[in-house]
């Protein structure tokens, strides 16, 4: 099955392209892919223990904020499973020599605090945090906050794809690389379709804060 | 559903079912108006200091309610005021017979709960009839984006110079590349000139950097200056209403006209509303914005139109905020300046709530460029759409602050510009522009049409461009040197602003002879039929005489 839907978001990411290229200044969001329910639930999270500053230089740490993974639609805000998007986050770090290790960030949602926390426990300095509706950062320890590596704002554009590029780039930093940026689309359209339901995607994603708990390394199984 | 009724398939398929539409969630604050969680006015004044505030003691204030309590509320006249009923005093902001001075007065003695459940209490045709009486000057106006996704500046004052020959009175840009800031500042300064004398222009970008483009004289003032209605939204941001207010005096010090920006929405996007709805947190922003001391605000959700646009009632809840923004005697820079719905049915409507009353500012800005091209995201209306903009003006005899131009006539206008950028550029060492780019930036669309530019070495020039403290006084010296004299005395002009501090006044812009034009000299005076600003006479005329109407001579 993720076989299928990942063609039908590349069409989708081609036709936006092709529209983008013509200069036609409306283009649609990309439409929410359906997915059939059994491939959110194609994974198992476990919290084995605090999660510490680790000392191996080829970790690449993946943050997610509270909700991702295992609450809620287990499911980003066009549709695409957790479980899928996690794998290709990993695929893309292991591609590129390096080691994935996953923690979750429990006092806060904001993606830019959750991917400096996220830095900060990383071996090579580099975190890639991702909210549950599926907006994503690169982060370096180094930097502050409200600064990062790559930033990619707009949840409903990126897809299966981007993931696994964003993996690929975050584990090149990791080695000392300065790679090209991952290519990302600009919809000026996503705001009247995605920023209400965004909204209602935040606060809810929020509601899981424990600003009292340290972040947890998280064992991960795909079914 | 297996089968599916033919009509519904259509229904679909339609441009607004391409919105996102959310149910109401008081609880979190996705609610436009009237959340539960609202408090109910209140206020007790003990010594002259107010220690009570919609149902808060003092001790209990955040610091929004505390910088609101202090600055921004007449304590000696809120126990009178807050004794008035709601409803008498919408009734007032209506009734035509009351005059605009007294409605002032009224809400300068009112707390944010109160303003709330007087907006409450008026739909939105009394709304816009409240706008056209409270908004601060009497004559409209309007603003535009100008930006491009290539930070081409050539191609940004030759559109710089369309928008202000249109006739906006305030053009803005911002960057695609954060480095580009002062290039785009000079380019927007140079081209605004050309089109029309006097207009004010701005470059939005991170603080500090925008504040010493103005003080450079590269720009004539700023907006993106932004408050929030709870304390969380406001800490996430490294900011308080005094770091903000500090900031706005920073501007006033130097003799630079500055509004704040605020808008619906933002709160509850930051998960941070606390339960209250999007409007009475806005009108808490608004009071903070009084109580710096700002002359006004940008506000209409702004970037958050989504959040409020997709709630019910949302939109009306926008024009609330206008009306709450000119009630306490504040410049409002109405918002219609992001893309908000597929629709243009929606679209038009959202517009009319400011088009029809005429405000200070009706866009924040218009996308003067082609939505493509519009690195603010895009806007409600763009350049595509001048068109049916002056048909709309011209159909209902309203100022949009827009006038209809020939083709020849912006062809010549952009050639200008573009010619006196390359002028200024060659003076002031920086990359050159090439006449190619002149012909391409005189008939483009948009940034599309424009041939590369080399990015590596713009940046490093802008950036330059700091380092060496480029003013505006080395621009108007440029273009004097490069025999363009009108256009040095244009520059020159918008530098003596800064001196006169004339610009500094309430609703201020300034017409083709460097006169302010401003609530103190042209203050709203509506008070029903034939009163207030009429779209009469030679303006009249040029409104209606719109590109494509026939005459009898033409058949």
């Amino acid at each position: 099955m993720a076989q299928i839907s990942e063609t039908v978001v590349r069409e989708v990411v081609k036709e936006i392209l092709a529209q983008m290229a013509n200069g036609t200044a409306v283009t649609p969001a990309a439409p929410a892919v359906s997915y059939t329910s059994g491939d959110a639930a194609d994974m198992t999270m476990r919290e084995v223990g605090q999660a510490r500053p680790g000392t191996a230089s080829d970790e690449v740490v993946i943050a997610l904020a509270p909700a991702f993974g295992d609450k809620l639609k287990k499911r980003t805000i066009t549709g695409i499973p957790h479980t899928a998007v996690l794998r290709e986050l990993m695929a893309g770090i292991e591609e590129e020599g390096m080691k994935p290790r996953i923690i979750r960030v429990w006092h806060t949602s904001d993606v830019a605090f959750v991917g400096k926390r996220g830095a900060e426990l990383s071996g090579s300095g580099i975190a890639v945090a991702i909210q549950s509706r599926g907006t994503t950062v690169i982060h370096q320890r180094d930097l502050f906050p409200l600064q990062n590596i790559e930033l990619f704002p707009q949840a409903p554009v990126l897809t299966l794809e981007t993931y696994r590029n964003i993996g690929r780039n975050a584990a090149r930093y990791a080695k000392g690389d300065s790679p090209a940026p991952v290519p990302q689309i600009s919809d000026q359209m996503a705001r009247p379709k995605y920023q209400a339901i965004a909204a209602v995607f935040h606060i809810r994603e929020t509601e899981f804060v424990d600003a009292s708990k340290k972040p947890m390394d998280l064992e991960v199984r795909f079914n | 559903m297996a089968k599916r009724q033919k009509r519904f398939e259509v229904l679909d398929a339609r441009e607004v079912n391409k919105d996102g539409f959310v149910t109401e969630w008081p609880e979190v604050g996705m609610i436009a108006m009237g959340s539960p969680n609202d408090p109910k006015p209140s206020v007790k004044v003990s010594n002259g200091v107010i220690v009570e505030m919609d149902g808060k003691k003092r001790e209990e204030f955040d610091f929004n309610e505390l910088f609101i309590a202090n600055y921004a509320i007449n304590a000696s006249l809120a126990e009178e005021m807050m004794a008035l009923p709601c409803v008498e005093i919408a009734r007032k902001i209506v009734d035509i017979n009351v005059p605009r001075a007294e409605v002032v007065k009224i809400f300068s003695g009112l707390t944010p709960a109160k303003i709330a459940a007087v907006m409450d209490e008026l739909n939105v045709v009394e709304m816009m009839m409240g706008i056209q009486k409270m908004r601060a000057r009497r004559t409209p106006g309007n603003q535009a984006h100008v930006t491009n996704m290539q930070d081409n500046p050539v191609l940004m004052a030759a559109d710089a110079a369309e928008a202000t020959y249109y006739g906006f009175d305030e053009i803005e840009t911002t960057v695609a590349v954060f480095n580009y800031g002062p290039m785009n500042a000079l380019a927007l300064l140079v081209g605004g000139q050309i089109g029309r004398p006097g207009a004010l222009s701005q470059d939005a970008l991170e603080e500090s950097i925008e504040l010493q483009l103005g003080l450079r004289g590269l720009t004539a003032y700023a907006e993106t200056v932004s408050v929030y209605g709870t304390e969380r939204v406001f800490i996430d941001g490294d900011d308080t209403p005094w770091s903000k207010a500090f900031l706005a005096s920073a501007y006033a010090s130097r003799g630079l006209k500055m509004r704040y920006t605020s808008g619906t929405g933002s709160e509850v996007q930051m998960a941070y509303a606390e339960g209250k709805s999007m409007l009475y947190l806005e009108i808490k922003c608004i009071m903070i914005t009084k109580g710096a001391g700002v002359q006004g605000l940008q506000n209409g959700s702004i970037s958050c139109i989504g959040v409020p646009g997709g709630v019910p009632g949302g939109i009306r809840a926008v024009l609330g905020e206008n009306l709450v923004t000119t009630c306490l005697d504040l410049e409002v820079a109405s918002g219609n300046d992001q893309t908000f719905s597929h629709s243009p049915f929606r679209r038009t409507a959202r517009l009319m709530g400011q088009f029809l009353p005429g405000t200070d500012f009706i866009f924040s800005g218009y996308s003067a460029v082609p939505n493509y091209d519009n690195v603010f995201a895009g806007s409600n209306f763009d350049s595509d759409d001048y068109d049916d903009f002056l048909i709309l003006q011209r159909d209902l005899k309203v100022d949009g602050g827009l006038r209809p131009v020939r083709e020849e006539e912006i062809v010549a206008v952009r050639n200008k510009a573009a010619k006196a950028i390359q002028g200024v550029f060659a003076e002031l060492g920086l990359p050159a522009i090439t006449d190619e780019e002149v012909e391409a930036a005189t008939y483009a669309h948009g940034s599309n049409d424009m041939p590369a530019r080399d990015k590596v070495q713009d940046t490093k020039a802008a950036q330059e461009m700091l380092k060496r403290g480029v003013t505006g006084v080395d621009v108007v010296k440029a273009l004097a040197k490069r025999g363009f004299p009108e256009v040095a005395e244009a520059v020159l002009n918008i530098q003596k602003q800064r001196v006169s501090g004339d610009y500094l006044h309430t609703s201020a812009i300034l017409d083709k002879d460097f006169n302010v034009v401003a609530a103190i000299n042209d203050l709203n005076d509506y008070q029903g039929p034939g009163t207030g600003y009429r779209l009469q006479g030679e303006r009249w005329e040029q409104l209606a005489n719109i590109r494509h109407a026939m005459s009898p001579q033409d058949i």
